[in-house]
């Protein structure tokens, strides 16, 4: 059967239809606001035969874009070894084991066999994140676990549907090993019913063009897609590309932990080789190999969003196994900071190896964590117990064109952070101010983007914060002659005595009380570009606007600005950038 | 409902909407029980100049007409291009970073490149002590002596509006007035906007910037309405000028300019009016209206009548403008959106557009990349002679040659295929497109009529709706100038909005009562205020709800504005599961806001009236102009040409045929079955569903 290329496009903009309506039904009935509000969830469709990613959802998160394609493949592998129950029709297998495929534990995946005729067509698959899986910390973001039972409940791919009906027996072990356990429900039902809307709607997809028709497109649609990611390479030239990034510390042990980089381009193939990073680790820094596929995936991907997401666009990018290194762990090292922590460390190796052979495409580092900082304790103003996230952005870096996002989200990430309003009326602090960390981006013809600097105050007796941060130790990396933009900074202040965390950006459990406050500043974007090169008009506007001291822009920019009239001393500054130019 | 009734009263009415491309009136003369309609090019410098054009072009006199309403995206524009008046903003000590910072969000998914301007510069942003809680207990007191010196210092800057943004001012507005109070003192003008004035809700920075973008277009509106009415004035008008609002309502041009930010997205909210007074006119409730223009298409849903309004939109990337607005979406296809093949070999079509300079190259322009409206004409279905004229010099010939080697050689298909394809996908992706808005909206698209208008709508229906299953098409009398339209049918209308965030266990429904009565009184003092003619004001109420912990929010219409705890519990149940099939029974709801809308009704518009009757034969054979040879699925048929304005108003016709009028071409397939009513719509049953 041949298929013509204008069948081929209808298909393949049905495929992506039918998981953009997943992805829109999910959020829409979910429960937790991590899931209908944050959208940190993905759907997607996977092959009969090897879980081979046919389509996924583009409002789905980007972590997840290669991690449903490797656990869907370990299912099929478990059920052809005899080890997991066949499928049959309506079955819903759930799975979060980080080592089958997955990223942190409280990323759940549901797993749907679509049949068509008796036969399995395709797999369904979504992931959601639940706001909790049991563990020693509520939430889940460990900062300081040694082995993945301390994270919370591991779940092996069991069916948790049976046939369509809900299997109430493991429902309740689950529900007894997590907390707040009664709001479950109505993400369980959601993440069901968005497999379901795909099962619908994949009917009509294939009621319309017929099975073979859909089947053979499919495979030709992998190829083009594949071609496509090949003719974005072709643009780089034949070579190898070094790079590292450092993760501050594994939080147990603080040592900074090396990613290192070699990227060869050979012909129309990228292959991306890790080996020389740092060993596994003591703490839960380590990444699966799932989440570090996915991360070199989703680091592509920002270099070409064009290449629509399918199994094709990835049979380019050759990763080599990282073995014996913290980028693939194996049961039971800790992994609960691979999915927002170590994955954009990865991403940024990437963007540094190729920010010079794609300056046009690619930008100096972002700032790169989720900065996310865990408070819980007993609210008395509600009589309950809480916990509070808060997650915070950070400077993007500066690229060819323009400058620097301010406060942008996480590179693997595209979820937006609840407002001050809305975080104290649900729990007991008070900000004493949210702003600019002002200076913070890197300096740079087009500098970084600036962090965030915020400041909280307790307003219960008793609360415990946890950090699971990065970039303490060492800032985003500028490019192309750009600085490093400012690293993230942790204070706690208790009674007058401000408490650095001995990690830098992660510690676990610092016992608070009434009055304490917590005052963090996040990381800046690189530069990118020389800095003497700014445009001096620039410059003055963000000393007219505080963004940087006119010291700074003397230091930095080489701009000298007269502190009476805040004009440009144009002679001074002349010679301050010819002696700038010859160091 | 409330009905106040006054005196019925017959006028003359002049629709006049502002479009990106053209200015469209529509003038309805009730003495005479005429009609006339114009359309000129919009002149973006002054929208006035157009305006006072479109007066001319139809040669009205003004001193006849009792009523002008007009659609103006004065503020739009100046608001996309950052033309705004300079504006400063005093918060909350610590807190003047919020408009800048967003909410941790970046442009795409996927792309680390992106900018973001703040609508007020750091440097015009001050900070005062001052601070309340989220219970709305004062903190710290206002400093008024800091207020006053630093609005001193904006007015020193230039300034010439000002934003007063206290955080929590949903729970407690007592700085933000005693603030107002300072500043008004002395400051030059009425440009003061507080940041809970305009919708009181908590998020500070949705609410921040939707006060700044209200402060910042006030000083452009006020200027180009008074210009305006003095161009008005000239031409002999005396009577009121009322603007519409994006919430689909209109308000006096006296008051507009107070809350000038609901005039933002006027635009496509008036062509969404049409929509709902047409079908309703038609006995049809439900629609889904689909104007399709040169560069973008506009979507939006009717349920019952009513357009579906929202308070969350964006105006683009991290612009809120948390007002009542009529819930449109974009799309970004039109009829220059180009057609070109991907590193892949695989067609696309948009989201790139050639504009309207150099435009399709049907246009003659000097357009040299495919477009749908090039498609469109090599297929045969757009008119030839109507679009190419002599100064063109571009044949069809040069078309296909473009088609040749830009599309077809590389897809091993001949031009004619490629058109189609190129048609296909643009479907294809619109119905996407529209698939997505309604289940966003939680309906089914097969549920309702597909409302088509803008001068590509028409052409494109038939195929859409067969792409959605929707069963029926409705064309309206003039497809393309349906927002002067609007303008002409709108109400006024008033819409309040309160936070509540309380536990429906905790509401005191005294308490929500006397909300109601008091947000009634108001839009009721409002409209009456305007002192225009009107059958009658009419007030609905709402709540919107979730269950607690959630952050989604559904909309419960309520019956009256007295319903007890009981009847909320059960309809915000029974919305749930019907909106997303899932029953929580087990969980709590919360009260989350509580909304009031005051509509000002005026004497209903007799949409006949679009026809010119006179025009109009008895017997549809001699409305046929010719044959043309169109393609339709692998061959060309034979097809009737039909003029509209020259059929009768009821007729049945098989397809398939093309209808024509001065500012659409309307497609019927041959699967097809179209026919008129009595009003001069025309529907389209779709075949092959």
């Amino acid at each position: 059967m041949t298929i013509d290329k204008i069948t081929l496009s209808v298909i393949q903009a049905g495929l992506q239809q039918v998981c953009d309506e997943m992805d829109l039904s999910f959020s829409r009935a979910a429960f937790s606001p991590v899931i209908s509000e944050a959208n940190d969830r993905s759907d997607g469709i996977y092959a009969a035969d090897n879980g081979d990613l046919i389509a996924q959802g583009i409002g789905g998160l980007p972590v997840f874009v290669g991690t449903m394609e490797y656990s869907t493949r370990e299912l099929i592998r478990l059920i052809n070894e005899g080890k997991v129950d066949q499928p049959e029709e309506k079955d819903i297998y759930i799975v979060n084991d980080p080592y089958l495929g997955g990223t942190h534990l409280m990323d759940v995946r549901f797993v749907k066999p679509y049949f068509r005729k008796g036969k399995i067509f395709c797999w369904l698959s979504n992931t959601g994140h639940w706001p909790d899986i049991g563990g020693s910390v509520p939430g889940g973001f460990s900062a300081s676990a040694t082995a993945v039972e301390q994270e919370g409940l591991r779940l092996p791919p069991v069916k948790l549907f049976k046939k369509g009906k809900l299997d109430n027996e493991i429902y309740s072990i689950i529900c007894s090993n997590i907390r707040v356990a009664d709001q479950r429900i109505g993400d369980v039902k959601a993440q069901e019913a968005a497999l379901l809307v795909g099962e619908e709607r994949l009917d009509f997809l294939l009621d319309k063009y017929g099975d073979e028709v859909v089947q053979k497109s499919i495979s030709l649609l992998r190829q083009t897609s594949s071609n496509q990611m090949k003719s974005f390479i072709q643009e780089i030239p034949n070579g190898i590309y070094k790079s590292s990034a450092w993760v501050d510390s594994d939080g147990v042990v603080n040592e900074p932990l090396e990613i290192k980089l070699a990227i060869t381009k050979k012909n129309e193939e990228l292959e991306f080789d890790f080996s020389g990073s740092s060993r596994p680790c003591k703490g839960p820094m380590n990444s699966v190999l799932a989440t570090t596929l996915s991360s070199v995936y989703l680091a592509m991907r920002h270099i070409f969003p064009e290449v629509p997401i399918n199994g094709g666009a990835f049979i380019p990018l050759k990763v080599k196994r990282p073995i014996n290194t913290f980028l693939d762990a194996h049961y039971p090292r800790p992994v609960s900071g691979c999915a927002a922590e170590v994955s954009q460390r990865i991403a940024e190796a990437v963007f540094i190896a190729l920010v010079e052979v794609l300056p046009t495409r690619v930008a100096a580092a972002p700032a790169g964590t989720s900065g996310n900082f865990a408070l819980g304790g007993f609210n008395e103003k509600l009589n309950s117990d809480f916990v509070m996230y808060q997650l915070s952005g950070g400077g993007y870096g500066g690229n060819s064109d323009h400058d620097g996002l301010a406060n942008g989200c996480s590179t693997i990430g595209i979820s937006k952070a609840p407002p001050v309003e809305i975080m104290e009326q649900k729990f007991p602090v008070l900000y004493h101010h949210y702003a600019l960390h002002e200076g913070s981006g890197g300096a740079g013809k087009h500098r970084g983007g600036f962090g965030l600097d915020y400041k909280l105050e307790i307003l219960c007796e008793n609360a415990q914060a946890s950090f699971v941060m990065d970039h303490g130790r060492y800032g985003p990396q500028g490019a192309m002659g750009g600085m490093d933009g400012q690293v993230n900074i942790v204070n706690v202040e208790q009674s007058n005595k401000v408490y650095t965390p001995v990690h830098l950006s992660k510690e676990q459990d610092i016992q608070l009380t009434k009055g304490d406050t917590v005052h963090v500043k996040t990381p800046g974007g690189g530069g990118y570009g020389f800095p003497y090169e700014r445009n001096e008009t620039l410059v003055l506007k963000d000393v007219k606007e505080k963004k940087y001291s006119i010291k700074e822009a003397n230091e930095l920019f080489g701009v000298s600005i007269n502190e009476n009239n805040l004009e440009i001393n144009r002679k001074e500054t002349k010679l301050l950038r010819q002696n700038k130019k010859i160091i | 409902m409330k009905d106040d009734t006054s005196i019925y009263q017959n006028f003359n009415v002049l629709g006049i909407d502002v479009g990106g491309t053209f200015t469209d009136l529509i003038y309805v003369d009730k003495e005479n029980n005429t009609i006339e309609f114009a359309k000129v090019p919009t002149s973006p410098e002054n929208q006035a100049f157009g305006v006072m054009d479109a007066i001319n072009k139809a040669k009205l006199k003004l001193n006849h007409v009792k009523l002008i309403v007009h659609g103006t995206t004065t503020t739009t524009n100046a608001l996309l291009e950052r033309k705004l008046s300079k504006t400063g903003m005093i918060t909350t000590k610590g807190f003047k970073d919020v408009i800048e910072l967003g909410r941790r969000t970046r442009p795409n998914s996927y792309g680390m490149h992106g900018k973001f301007v703040p609508i007020i510069s750091r440097d015009l942003r001050f900070e005062v002590n001052e601070r309340v809680d989220a219970s709305g207990d004062v903190i710290t007191v206002l400093d008024e002596i800091e207020v006053k010196k630093t609005a001193e210092e904006l007015l020193k800057l230039g300034c010439e509006s000002v934003v007063i943004h206290f955080l929590h001012s949903y729970a407690n507005n007592n700085h933000e007035l005693r603030a107002f109070e300072i500043i008004s003192d002395f400051w030059p003008n009425n440009y003061i906007t507080m940041g809970h004035s305009l919708l009181s809700e908590n998020r500070e920075y949705e609410r921040g910037v939707t006060a700044s973008i209200n402060a910042s277009v006030q000083p452009i509106l006020e200027k180009y309405l008074r210009k305006l009415e003095n161009e008005l004035s000239i031409a002999k008008y005396k009577n009121e000028l009322l603007v519409m609002n994006g919430n689909g309502g209109t308000i006096s041009s006296r008051m507009v300019v107070n809350e000038a930010a609901k005039t933002v997205m006027s635009g496509p909210a008036s062509g969404v009016i049409a929509a709902a007074h047409t079908g309703k006119s038609s006995g049809i409730n439900n629609l889904i209206t689909y104007d399709m223009g040169g560069t973008s298409t506009d979507v939006a849903l009717i349920i019952g009548n009513q357009p579906s309004v929202s308070s969350d939109l964006e105006v683009e990337y991290g612009m809120p403008v948390h007002v009542p607005m009529v819930d449109v979406r974009t799309v970004g296809a039109g009829g220059g959106s180009v057609a070109k093949l991907n590193l892949a070999g695989l067609l696309e079509v948009g989201p790139e557009s050639v504009g309207s300079v150099p435009g399709p190259i049907c246009y003659g322009l000097g357009g040299t990349v495919p477009t749908i409206s090039d498609a469109n004409l090599l297929l045969g279905r757009l008119n030839i002679s109507k679009i190419i004229s002599d100064i063109n010099r571009v044949s069809v010939d040069d078309i296909k040659n473009i088609f040749h080697n830009k599309l077809s050689k590389d897809l091993f298909m001949d031009e004619i295929k490629t058109a189609e394809a190129v048609i296909k996908i643009a479907n294809t992706k619109m119905a996407g497109a529209i698939r997505m808005v309604s289940i966003s909206l939680g309906v089914d698209p097969r549920d309702f009529t597909l409302f088509a208008f803008g001068g590509a709508g028409p052409l494109h229906a038939s195929s859409l709706a067969k792409e959605l299953g929707i069963p029926k098409v409705l064309i309206p009398a003039r497809p393309g100038i349906t927002n002067a339209l609007g303008c002409v049918v709108a109400d006024l209308r008033q819409d309040f909005t309160k936070t509540l965030n309380l536990p429906i266990d905790n509401l005191n429904i005294q308490n929500l009562h006397s909300l109601f009565n008091d947000q009634e009184k108001k839009g009721i003092e409002l409209i009456k205020k305007q002192g225009l003619e009107l059958t009658n004001i009419s007030s609905s109420f709402s709540i919107d709800m979730q269950f607690i912990g959630q952050t989604h929010i559904l909309r419960i219409d309520l019956p009256n504005s007295y319903p007890d705890l009981e009847y909320l519990q059960k309809s915000f149940e029974k919305s749930y599961l019907n909106r997303f099939k899932v029953k929580l029974s087990e969980i709590k709801a919360n009260i989350v806001n509580v909304n009031t809308t005051v509509q000002g009704h005026k004497v209903p518009f007799d949409i006949s009236l679009l026809n010119n009757k006179l025009d109009k034969l008895l017997n549809l054979n001699d409305a046929l102009l010719e044959y043309r040879k169109v393609y339709f699925k692998d061959k060309f048929l034979n097809t009737p040409i039909y003029s509209r304005d020259r059929m009768p108003f009821e007729f049945e016709i098989k397809g398939p045929a093309i209808i024509e009028q001065m500012d659409t071409t309307t497609l019927i397939e041959p699967e097809d079955r179209v026919y008129g009513d009595n009003l001069g719509n025309m529907f389209i049953e779709v075949g092959d569903l």
